[in-house]
């Protein structure tokens, strides 16, 4: 149930604080989100420059990188997504608890970038794991990637509890695992997972 | 340092039929090279890192070059015997005569594969030396000889020529792809490597992408507009 903002401000006046559980329980998620601790290439140092002491990703609960995917909530793929790292790429999210969330940060990470006609580099890693923000630049500078960390913030804060469009770990239908792709003869097989990424339509 | 026709007589003095040839390189850098015979390359490499004034002790850089199949047209000129008839003062009479016909051939030169190496000398301060090895053919027979038994800077590398060029360095200790994966079968820095098609989606294609793209259209791949 919605509360009228302009009672709950008039409420506030009054020393009387009301809330739903929706909204604590997303406020609670979006402001401890724990990235995990991993790079792939140069945007990983725009991503480090983004914790330290200058741009404080810490101001956005978001200060502690686990090293280990079992306790981290987000993966910021930072960089080129070598067909050879692909596979360890999708391990790792599939490793990740519910509820987690992808930033892809980059121009390699979202297409390829200037690697794209290169036969060893995966033209976007949303063709095998669910991205939920894309950041262009090469690298992006690390304002940009405080904008994607609030665009995720908005979209947890949108989230809701029941119902369509809730969270994967409150949808026990939702698809938990994420098919690794095997490295072929030639290329990777599959080239992309069909399920997260039907090819999109071009329009021009 | 000695010049590259003084080391290569130096080889040939220390390493009796060393089969060393010796490659100039025409340009305003001059830099020229050696090539060496892969069956006493090891040899020559353990001279030019031992001997004392030489002293090649550090590998810089080492290389692979692909130089595919050459297909090469020769005019010739060849003359026959051919019989005319030609009208004399006593009618009709055959007559012999000499033509000289230009004609075409057309040879293969069969390619092969290179492994260059870069030498310099932390002892003597000098270098670089490049000398330079051939495989016999591009196929069934890409072996040269490992030269990771006398620089162990040439180990990595010498794999990463293996990956991309597939020259396969008999001797070396661990000859595995180091790029790409271990199931990959193909050798991507050869001049015949046909990339893997992964363009069905381009919504900005231009130049090579928009050839690649359009190719997936008119075979009625992806769902391209």
């Amino acid at each position: 149930m919605a509360v009228d903002q302009n009672l709950k401000i008039e409420l506030g006046k009054q020393g009387i604080f009301v809330t739903t559980i929706e909204e604590l329980y997303n406020w609670g998620r979006r402001s401890s989100v724990w990235p995990m601790q991993f790079g792939l290439a140069c945007c990983a140092i725009e991503m480090i420059a983004t914790t330290m002491a200058r741009y404080d990703l810490a101001r956005f609960g978001a200060e502690v990188f686990r090293p280990s995917p079992r306790q981290a909530d987000l993966m910021i793929v930072s960089g080129t997504v070598t067909k050879k790292m692909a596979p360890q790429v999708v391990r790792l999210y599939n490793q990740m608890a519910e509820p987690r969330y992808v930033i892809a940060m980059g121009a390699c990470a979202i297409s390829g970038g200037p690697f794209k006609q290169g036969y060893n580099v995966l033209k976007g890693i949303d063709r095998y794991i669910p991205v939920d923000v894309h950041i262009p630049g090469c690298p992006p500078r690390p304002e940009a990637l405080i904008q994607a960390f609030m665009t995720l913030q908005k979209k947890i804060d949108g989230q809701p509890l029941t119902g369509e469009g809730r969270p994967r770990h409150l949808d026990a239908e939702a698809q938990g695992e994420f098919a690794v792709p095997e490295q072929g003869e030639h290329d990777l097989e599959p080239t992309s997972n069909k399920g997260v990424w039907p090819v999109p339509i071009t329009i021009r | 340092m000695k010049t590259v026709e003084e080391i290569k007589a130096a080889i040939e003095a220390a390493v009796p039929g060393a089969g060393v040839e010796f490659v100039p390189n025409p340009s305003p850098s001059a830099q020229h090279s050696l090539r060496l015979a892969p069956e006493s390359a090891v040899a020559v490499a353990k001279f030019l890192r031992d001997d004392d004034e030489l002293a090649f002790d550090f590998l810089s850089n080492l290389t692979g070059v692909d130089w595919p199949d050459k297909e090469i047209a020769e005019k010739v000129k060849v003359t026959r015997q051919v019989t005319k008839t030609v009208d004399g003062p006593e009618g009709k009479v055959d007559q012999t005569v000499d033509e000289t016909v230009e004609e075409t051939h057309k040879r293969v030169e069969p390619g092969y594969l290179e492994a260059v190496y870069h030498l310099y000398s932390v002892e003597k301060k000098h270098g670089p030396l490049v000398i330079r090895m051939r495989t016999a053919n591009r196929t069934d027979q890409a072996q040269l000889p490992s030269l990771t038994p006398v620089w162990r800077a040439a180990e990595f590398q010498e794999r990463e020529i293996f990956d991309l060029y597939g020259i396969v360095f008999t001797g070396h200790p661990d000859l595995r792809r180091i790029l790409m994966w271990d199931e990959f079968k193909d050798h991507p820095m050869r001049k015949d490597y046909v990339e893997p098609d992964d363009f069905e989606y381009e919504p900005t294609p231009h130049d090579e992408v928009l050839n690649r793209a359009q190719e997936h259209k008119s075979e009625g791949l992806g769902t391209g507009d």
